[in-house]
């Protein structure tokens, strides 16, 4: 009997047990009818092959394990950005059970989010008696001061008219007449989670600055010096936030963060649930129409929303994601430029400090080799610190990424000695990357939690740098952006380095000659 | 405890008066039917159950694609299931269950991978049948190995008229009848995930029973052959439970639908006797294969001793002597473990007040293994139950638990503050709530990421779990001392 009070086996150890390994043997000999482990053996092997990966490359309609997740995702993000804000996602209910659960399995913090709950009599009749009645639920239940309305691609396909739909529950006194809910379209065919983050931002930004769909004047915009920030949909927001808060402090410049949910996904343990903390206020909203500029983080999840903020007069920055030394170089100095103000000289300090550590680890990281997937923005701030290291990326895959988006990455890679052996794959998924592994090998991965699966079949050590991140905890807490922020991904990169040349020297008389106390 | 029983019956129906005054008037005349005190004696739970949940509310449950998709059909490991529409079902779906499996991932099983159609906007326009022929081209070209393919329709499928059925028979014929099955579990569809498990319940009945008799002419029967149905082997649930029906001398031939197989599903109507774990998800295709093949069926419950002492008892009063004999051998094998077991935990648990809210079988199957340890359950609901699992609960739960079917996010959060359990046992998106609240908490649907939880060898971790969560330091550190009286 393997198990026992004193010493209880957890399951990756119980089922190692001879008992369950017998077990688990009897049930496929007898009961599976699989394949001849030789036929299974075979596949394996051919799987790796470069034949394999032609075959692969050539899929036109099925998709596997992508990395990427859905529109409404990015407006749950976007509306938990906002102070006293609920999410109200126009659709099938199923849908927001997954936002949830996903963004609580990334952060480890409560995300609230409600559904009108369509089913089939509303797929026929159209959402709108579950928009009115939805709408005073959420109102009534959850208290408030502001719902962001989106939808799932059922209200899409049917066709539901969030404008008019919003319209009629407010007529029929569902919420009152001036009560905000702003929207958006945001069906899960088109684009990605980042597409909705884009859409459901402009949703708000339209709603204040545009005259709350015609049921107010639309703002005057009066120039003040303010600046704005828009960070884009990030996994890393709880650190990056306080992060950037820090220099915009030290800058001790006025501005406006248009949506930040780091504090609602970062709450105590004190007794109490906050359904809703920090987040950015109407007042902010409104205000920022004035700014001088607005600098946008990650410019691919605002594509939309950047183009209706310059339309509004304000002179907008696009950056892609500032993680490494010019990233955040090209920031500060922007910064600066819009300004006026100098670059505090406690950064210029920050900055020396982070090349000091580069210069300190670099010839354990010169010429390794990464692959790499993710968000656009972040695969081009990435590259671009991976560079700056000597290292090189051999891989850069995004499954949302479009044509433009690799040619800017390959700008990049053309500017760098270390980019010349990379490729660049837009609107590829794991599947492909796990071919890429094994016919071209790296030394690294750097991706999300699913990238482990790569790791277990190529071999590749996996460093957990974009989300979602479910197996380790707390990583988000952390800034990578910044040059604080670059510390920390370059800790990182170090860290997997020397876990995986220990775990390669580890056998005693064997490999530990180079089993080095100093590295 | 020195309040009587009719006071905790007052104290809770005041409770839920009170958390009815939040809801707009139509709501909480809706709501309030959802909402008892269990009355001992009558013959179910007094709530209303498996009706639409009512928008706006942040009801905690899920759609009919999670129901077949996440539930049923996702654990068949040589199979691909397709999630066929946009892609984001499948993603948040993806590998999240715990479902596990042995295999080799990618090329002769498939549990823990994404596949999904992707669909663009081109797709909903113009309809996806072309997409999901190619689709089924490709896997049979990059996943040779695979045993069969399922369509798990999302939402946009049943709208936009879509016949994957069609596609489904046309790609089977061409693959030398490969089993291709077509599954009508668009997330619209329902009010719950339930109805998801009936869709793929009558899927197996539709598509493989139906197709696949006398496939496989050559399996040998025995009279002491036995499928394990509903048990979905999170965290090795299945495997902790095949052993001890192993050991007394019955042979399991399938799993459903954890560590699953095609065959194992073909193969089960040739079984003696089904044995139901989680009757809300399979008690369909159960009372089919009892009509149909003549395969009776028991429920069972192998969470704590005392639940299994008896299941197993009942499973074997359903064979000969011998195997009724090796029951009570199994049962007094085990009798050690347990003892230790409780000796252990007990007395650090007793008197603990426990509050769930689950899905399947769990908010009454559980409570047993509770009230093993001197656990009290004090409150419980399902998320997507219906009036037989709450007539099943009656056997279960105490006279004047609070009962709350398809809780909304208000209603727990404020029942659990007032009634003070020592520990709450849900989902991942109430966790975090209840952990901020200073509740301790586990998640009861992946175990938190522990388990097995069932039979013998999962009721020691499910103790210690249990123990570690309420007994844990953490809980006194989350008053500010200098704010504290």
């Amino acid at each position: 009997m393997p198990q026992s009070a004193e010493k209880i086996l957890d399951h990756e150890l119980l089922f190692r047990e001879p008992e369950y390994q017998k077990m688990l043997a009897d049930k496929k000999s007898e009961f599976e009818f699989n394949h001849a482990d030789s036929k299974i053996q075979e596949i394996v092997e051919w799987t790796k092959t470069e034949d394999y990966k032609q075959k692969n490359f050539a899929r036109e309609a099925l998709t596997v394990n992508p990395a990427k997740a859905c529109q409404p995702l990015g407006a749950v993000y976007v509306a938990n950005g906002f102070a006293k804000t609920l999410s109200f996602v126009h659709g099938s209910q199923g849908c927001v059970a997954y936002y949830r659960s996903h963004f609580s399995r990334h952060f480890k913090e409560p995300t609230s989010c409600v559904s009108s709950s369509m089913t089939e009599d509303a797929a026929v009749f159209g959402g709108l008696n579950n928009m009115i009645d939805g709408l005073a639920n959420t109102l009534n239940l959850y208290k408030p001061e502001m719902i962001a309305v989106s939808t799932t691609c059922m209200a899409e396909v049917i066709g539901d008219d969030l404008n008019a739909f919003i319209k009629t529950s407010k007529e029929k006194g569902s919420v009152p007449a001036d009560f905000d809910v702003p929207f958006a379209h945001t069906p899960a065919f088109v684009g990605s989670h980042i597409t909705g983050y884009d859409n459901a931002l402009l949703g708000i930004l339209r709603h204040f600055w545009d005259g709350k769909a015609d049921t107010a004047p639309k703002l005057e915009r009066v120039p003040d010096e303010s600046v704005n920030f828009i960070f884009g949909f990030d996994g890393f927001v709880v650190g990056n936030m306080k992060e950037m808060k820090r220099i915009l402090g030290l800058f001790g410049i006025d501005y406006n963060i248009i949506c930040d949910p780091s504090e609602v996904w970062n709450t105590p343990t004190d007794g109490e649930f906050r359904m809703y903390e920090g987040g950015t206020t109407k007042a902010t909203v409104e205000r920022a129409l004035n700014a001088k500029a607005t600098i946008i983080f990650q410019g691919y999840c605002c594509e939309k929303t950047s183009k209706f903020i310059a339309e509004h007069g304000q002179e907008v920055v696009v950056l892609h994601s500032p993680i490494g030394v010019a990233g955040t170089d090209k920031f500060l100095m922007e910064l600066s430029r819009i300004t006026g103000k100098p670059i505090p000289a406690e950064l210029e300090l920050e900055r020396g400090q982070l090349v000091d550590a580069m210069a300190d680890s670099q010839a354990h990281l010169h010429g390794k080799r990464y692959a790499m997937y993710g968000d656009p923005d972040m695969m081009l701030g990435m590259t671009e610190f991976l560079l700056e290291l000597g290292a090189e990326p051999a891989h850069i895959l995004a499954t949302n990424g479009e044509k433009e988006w690799a040619a800017k990455v390959q700008d990049v890679l053309d500017a760098s000695p270390y980019g010349a052996g990379c490729k660049v794959y837009p609107k590829r998924d794991l599947w492909h990357m796990r071919s890429l592994l094994y016919t071209e090998p790296v030394d690294f991965l750097i991706g999300n939690t699913y990238g482990k699966y790569l790791e277990r079949d190529t071999g590749t050590p996996l460093i957990r740098m974009v989300f979602p991140i479910f197996d380790r905890h707390h990583y988000h807490r952390y800034p990578i952006w910044g040059y604080e922020g670059g510390l920390r991904v370059l800790v990182m990169l170090l860290d997997e380095f020397f876990e995986s040349i220990d775990v390669n020297t580890i056998v005693p008389g064997k490999t530990d000659y180079s089993y080095d106390i100093i590295r | 405890m020195s309040m009587t029983i009719d006071e905790k019956k007052a104290q809770n129906a005041a409770l839920i008066e009170e958390v009815l005054k939040a809801y707009p008037e139509k709501t909480a005349k809706k709501r309030a039917k959802h909402l008892n005190v269990h009355e001992e004696g009558k013959p179910d739970c007094g709530v209303k159950s498996n009706i639409k949940s009512l928008p706006g509310v942040m009801t905690i449950r899920g759609c009919a694609y999670a129901g077949s998709k996440g539930v049923v059909w996702g654990p068949i490991k040589d199979m691909i299931h397709i999630s066929h529409g946009p892609v984001g079902c499948g993603q948040y779906s993806w590998a999240a269950r715990r479902n596990y499996y042995i295999g080799v991932t990618g090329v002769d099983t498939f549990v823990t991978m994404q596949f999904t159609s992707d669909f663009q906007e081109k797709d909903i326009v113009f309809g996806g049948d072309k997409k999901l022929e190619v689709i089924m081209d490709e896997i049979q070209n990059l996943f040779p190995l695979n045993k069969g393919i399922t369509v798990q329709s999302e939402c946009p499928i049943g709208l936009i008229g879509d016949d994957i059925e069609a596609v489904s028979k046309k790609k089977s014929k061409q693959y030398d009848g490969h089993t291709i099955v077509p599954v009508r579990c668009e997330g619209f569809r329902g009010v719950s995930q339930s109805l998801g498990h009936h869709i793929a319940n009558d899927a197996i009945r539709d598509w493989v029973f139906d197709k696949t008799e006398d496939k496989r002419p050559d399996f040998v029967s025995t009279p002491y052959d036995v499928a394990i149905i509903g048990d979905y082997n999170i965290g090795g649930d299945a495997w902790s439970s095949r052993i001890l029906l192993e050991e007394m001398g019955l042979r399991v031939i399938a799993q459903w639908s954890g560590d699953g197989t095609i065959a194992e599903l073909e193969n089960t109507p040739k079984a003696k006797l089904n044995v139901l774990h989680c009757y809300r998800s399979m008690n369909y295709i159960s009372r089919h294969m009892e009509e149909k093949y003549g395969v009776p069926w028991v429920e069972y419950n192998f969470f704590g001793p005392t639940k299994i002492e008896e299941s197993l008892r009942e499973i074997a009063a359903h064979f000969d002597d011998t195997i009724k004999a090796n029951a009570e051998k199994v049962i007094a094998k085990y009798k050690p473990l347990m003892q230790a077991v409780i000796d252990k935990y007990r007395p650090r648990l007793e008197g603990k007040k426990v509050m769930l809210f689950v899905g399947g079988l769990r908010p009454r199957h559980v409570i047993g293994a509770y009230e093993d340890l001197g656990m009290e359950v004090v409150g419980t609901g399902y998320e997507f139950g219906h009036n037989d699992d709450y007539q099943r609960t009656t056997h279960y739960v105490k006279d004047g638990t609070l009962i709350y079917d398809d809780v909304t996010g208000h209603e727990f959060e404020k029942f659990v503050e007032k009634v003070k359990p020592d520990l709450v046992g849900s989902g991942i998106k109430e966790k975090y709530v209840f952990q901020k609240m200073g509740v301790p908490f586990r998640q009861m649907h992946s175990w938190d990421y522990s388990g097995p939880y069932h039979g013998y060898d999962g009721f020691a971790i499910f103790a210690r779990d249990m123990d570690m969560a309420i007994s844990s330091p953490i809980w006194g550190l989350s008053k500010t001392p200098w704010k504290t009286k």
